[in-house]
């Protein structure tokens, strides 16, 4: 199927989501749509898919004009959707999922389940897909359920699939998997418009590239020929410096050191499973990772967020792991949380406040119990300053500024006082290449200040890129750390379960 | 997966409340009175007869409905406003209200839904009364904020238990307030039938006789009282701990984002347990007010409050949780109650019109896509759609 999208334009109040937006996917063809946080892809896509109407231009299906008054005409159109969040039903079989909104009924109103779940064999093994009709689907790893997704979107007959950010939550070898998939399906016949903000991913699968940028096409590349810094450059609008400079670590004395740690999650499963490393003045360790891996519940008994089952944390020697969250905090360790909406900031409070969301009764911001709106305005303003946070004023509330100035918030408020310890979770996550670009200068800058660094973050580029030292964590069980450099592919195979020492084997073998 | 939680319905109820614009709540406020005044119109018996042969002549119905309309809002706004004594009435009317406001308005800050404002005030009520007569010989200066204080005390160990419960173990509020103030209206009814309580002589329920020094008092031939004094000053209490303090900044940080203020440190359960006792204090206080006070008739009986803890929820709401709004909105339904009162008085017409209209703000408030599709207001906070992104630096 070929598309073509001709002058769409979105408005939302005050903003231009997206401005006479010329776009043409051919047929067989794998288009990437590459652009930052906030440069109208979604829009785009939600447009495309009947959840938005467009205010002005038409969209054309090979060659027919049509309109989308919902998803349900778009599905009927033939554009299928894979969302970033999946929209499956966890407890229900692969096959239930599949015919959900579609169900084969016998007759009485009953669901013929056999032979859904015979037309999904059949489906899956036409493209290449395999998956168990029978198994539940949230037993099912995050690369098999993406895989359910899609065949959910060729189950109601999609031509053209939109693949929306599918790499964000998969493995290296997953996305692999992934990007073989989808060839097939191009060879199958059917078009396919890949959404991603990594820039390797579209010089890896694409035939052509789009770039977005605040709400206008700024450009089309050809994947072979553009080298990914001028795709950067396209995308963010400035030459971009894409590797980390860093000099070789100095480390000093040991800062966090974490001892046979095991936490269970609510349900009193194992999910840190007696977990140790150190991590010294003047040195970046590496947590990487697939999400759900205990990575997360690591970082939240190390920082007093979850009590710590069994072992011992130790922050400069004293033993931390009873200490509280406030007083742990004011002792010197900074923490980045993995999602700045929910945990990181108050949304509608303003940036003054969020500055100092973790001093709110410690002076000089509150004096006996009376808040000092001088000290936390002047200290904003110079956090404001000193960070580059693009805000209209202090007072503005910090819910409405854009993803990486609100991580700059945070980045702020946790990188500023005598950090012994710093914890970034996700430091980057959802964040534009130009302030990624800053937050690793700010990090590195840290850790040569002498601040004992733990990054920890699924993008496994990052963590290669930031560590001095890198581990994985794989079932709860923390492989490593590991001195750097070392192979991204030996990494990649450990976060998917392989042995450490068959891996380095193999690496060192190369 | 990233863990996009919703958040609780409570919350989520309590963040759209919170977050009406003024002019919404302006508008909610007229709109109700417009249709308070259409049932007015239509119950009038002079209107409905002329509605017969409305095809006819229609000016007859409509000049009808206009008089009973126009004199039963002339009746209630003199009632309310007409004269020294009416100002009078609405104050007195307004100072519980106010106080009951604010023991709804404070949770609302901290993302908690204080139904218990009812039994907050029986219990602050009862301590301050049994304070009043069971104490002799003390001096207005001594033994008036006594009794201010027990209601105070009492009040606010009352709002304080949900608040741990909910701390402790995860008791909802709205359901754990409820509950007590229905065994806190047991309670007192049977404390009034002890020896401790109850009047020598008396076969009903009622407390014996509170001292004169235990009394709020009243400027020479007004019924108004010092309860007004004591709700302002609550008032102003509530509003610099709010916005000034740095409780009032872990209250609000809580109220908006729980997780994130724990991230940072603070502990949500000791600031549930605090903001629910300071709301139990001003529920209680509320209920001093009413006792010690010119309405209350010197003696604690089992349904002194009428409901006035109730009307809080109300009164809080219409106040979007602020103090200021919550002292406009108990004037305001002061001054509906007081004007109530004199328009069944004159014209006739129900005073239960003011529990409608004060129904109808609530639903306005509540459901403000009402009134800004009526006005063609954009809709402004959560429900509105997320473009407030922005892009990249």
């Amino acid at each position: 199927m070929r598309l073509e999208l001709r002058g769409i334009t979105k408005r939302f109040p005050g903003v231009i989501a997206n401005d006479a937006v010329d776009l043409v996917v051919e047929e067989q063809e794998i288009h990437g749509l590459l652009g930052e946080n906030g440069a109208g892809k979604s829009t785009l896509m939600n447009i495309l898919y009947g959840l938005y109407t467009a205010d002005e231009g038409e969209i054309l299906l090979d060659g027919q004009p049509v309109t989308f008054a919902g998803p349900g005409d778009a599905i009927a159109a033939g554009i299928g959707m894979v969302h970033q969040h999946f929209m499956l039903v966890g407890n229900f079989t692969v096959a239930e999922n599949i015919m959900l909104g579609s169900e084969v009924m016998r007759g009485g109103g009953r669901l013929d389940r056999r032979r859904a779940e015979d037309e999904v064999t059949a489906l899956a093994e036409r493209h290449g897909l395999p998956v168990d009709p029978h198994a539940v689907v949230e037993d099912l790893p995050v690369g098999i359920q993406q895989r359910v997704e899609i065949l959910k979107a060729l189950y109601r007959k999609a031509r053209l699939l939109i693949l929306d950010e599918p790499t964000a939550v998969l493995t290296p070898q997953e996305a692999d998997e992934l990007f073989e998939a989808i060839r097939t399906l191009r060879e199958a016949g059917r078009s396919i418009v890949f959404i991603s903000h990594k820039l390797r991913e579209h010089r890896a699968l694409v035939d052509r590239i789009s770039v977005l940028r605040r709400g206008r096409i700024v450009g089309d590349a050809d994947p072979r020929e553009a080298s990914e810094s001028e795709l950067a450059e396209l995308m963010v609008g400035r030459p971009v410096e894409l590797t980390v400079q860093r000099a070789p670590a100095d480390p000093g004395a040991p800062v966090l050191e974490v001892e046979g740690l095991t936490a269970v999650d609510p349900t009193g499963q194992v999910v840190v499973d007696n977990a140790s490393f150190t991590v010294h003045a003047g040195e970046v360790v590496g947590i990487a990772g697939v999400e759900g891996n205990g990575q997360r519940s690591l970082v939240r008994s190390v920082t007093a967020l979850d009590p710590v089952v069994q072992g011992t944390v130790r922050l400069r020697g004293e033993d931390v792991t009873a200490t509280g969250r406030r007083d742990l905090l004011r002792s010197g360790v900074g923490h980045v949380p993995q999602d700045r909406n929910l945990e990181g900031l108050v949304g509608s409070f303003t940036v003054a406040e969020n500055l100092m969301l973790d001093l709110w009764n410690a002076p000089p911001y509150a004096d006996r119990g009376r808040l000092q709106f001088d000290e936390i305005d002047r200290r904003a303003s110079a956090e404001v300053e000193e960070f580059d946070i693009r805000t209209p004023d202090v007072d503005t509330p910090v819910g409405t500024l854009s993803g990486g100035n609100q991580q700059k918030v945070v980045v702020a408020r946790e990188f500023t006082g005598d950090n012994v310890l710093l914890v970034c979770e996700q430091p980057t996550r959802g964040v534009d290449v130009g302030s990624i670009e800053y937050i690793h200068g700010r990090i590195i800058a840290q850790r040569d200040a002498g601040t004992a660094v733990l990054i920890v973050s699924s993008e496994l580029d990052e963590v290669l890129a930031l560590s001095d030292r890198i581990a994985v964590m794989y079932r709860g069980r923390l492989l490593g750390p590991f001195r750097t450099p070392i192979a991204k592919e030996a990494v990649g195979r450990m976060m998917a379960g392989a042995d450490p020492d068959d891996v380095l084997g193999v690496a060192r073998e190369q | 997966m990233s863990s996009e939680e919703t958040p609780p319905l409570a919350r989520g109820i309590v963040a759209r409340l919170t977050s009406v614009s003024t002019v919404t709540t302006v508008l909610a406020v007229l709109v109700a009175l417009v249709i308070g005044g259409l049932l007015v119109a239509v119950a009038d018996e002079d209107t409905a007869s002329a509605l017969t042969y409305f095809t006819a002549r229609p000016s007859d119905a409509l000049t009808a409905g206009w008089r009973a309309v126009s004199d039963a809002y002339a009746a209630l706004l003199s009632g309310a406003l007409g004269s020294t004594n009416a100002l009078s009435e609405t104050l007195t009317q307004a100072s519980p209200l106010i106080l009951t406001g604010l023991a709804v308005a404070v949770p609302l800050r901290a993302g908690l839904f204080n139904i218990g404002g009812e039994g907050q005030v029986l219990a602050g009520g009862a301590a301050a009364g049994f304070i009043g007569f069971a104490i002799t010989g003390l001096p207005l200066v001594v033994h008036l904020p006594l009794a201010l204080l027990a209601g105070l005390v009492v009040g606010a160990a009352v709002g304080a238990l949900p608040g741990w419960l909910k701390a402790r173990t995860g008791a909802h509020e709205v359901i754990t307030t409820i509950m007590l103030n229905n065994i806190i209206a047991s309670l007192l009814a049977a404390l009034l039938v002890t020896e401790l309580f109850q009047r020598q002589g008396a076969t009903n329920p009622i407390s014996k006789t509170i001292q004169e020094s235990a009394r709020l008092p009243s400027p020479a031939g007004f019924r108004l009282d010092a309860g007004l004094l004591v709700a302002l000053l609550v008032a102003y209490g509530v509003w610099w701990l709010i916005e000034r303090s740095s409780v009032g900044f872990q209250i609000r940080a809580v109220g908006a984002n729980a997780v994130a203020a724990v991230t940072a440190g603070m502990s949500a359960a000791r600031t549930t347990v605090l903001t629910m006792a300071v709301a139990g204090a001003a529920g209680g206080l509320g209920g001093a007010a009413i006792i010690l006070g010119a309405s209350g008739q010197g003696a604690v009986t089992g349904t002194f409050s009428a409901g006035v803890g109730f009307d809080g929820i109300t009164v809080a709401l219409l106040g979007r949780g602020r103090a200021g709004g919550t002292v406009a909105a108990g004037l305001l339904f002061g001054a509906l109650r007081a004007g109530g009162t004199q328009m069944q008085a004159r014209t006739g017409t129900p005073v239960d019109l003011v529990v409608v209209i004060q129904a109808l703000v609530i639903l306005f408030v509540a459901a403000p896509i009402v009134i800004q599709s009526l006005f063609r207001l954009r809709r402004t906070g959560p429900g509105g759609p997320q473009v407030a992104q922005g892009w990249g630096a």
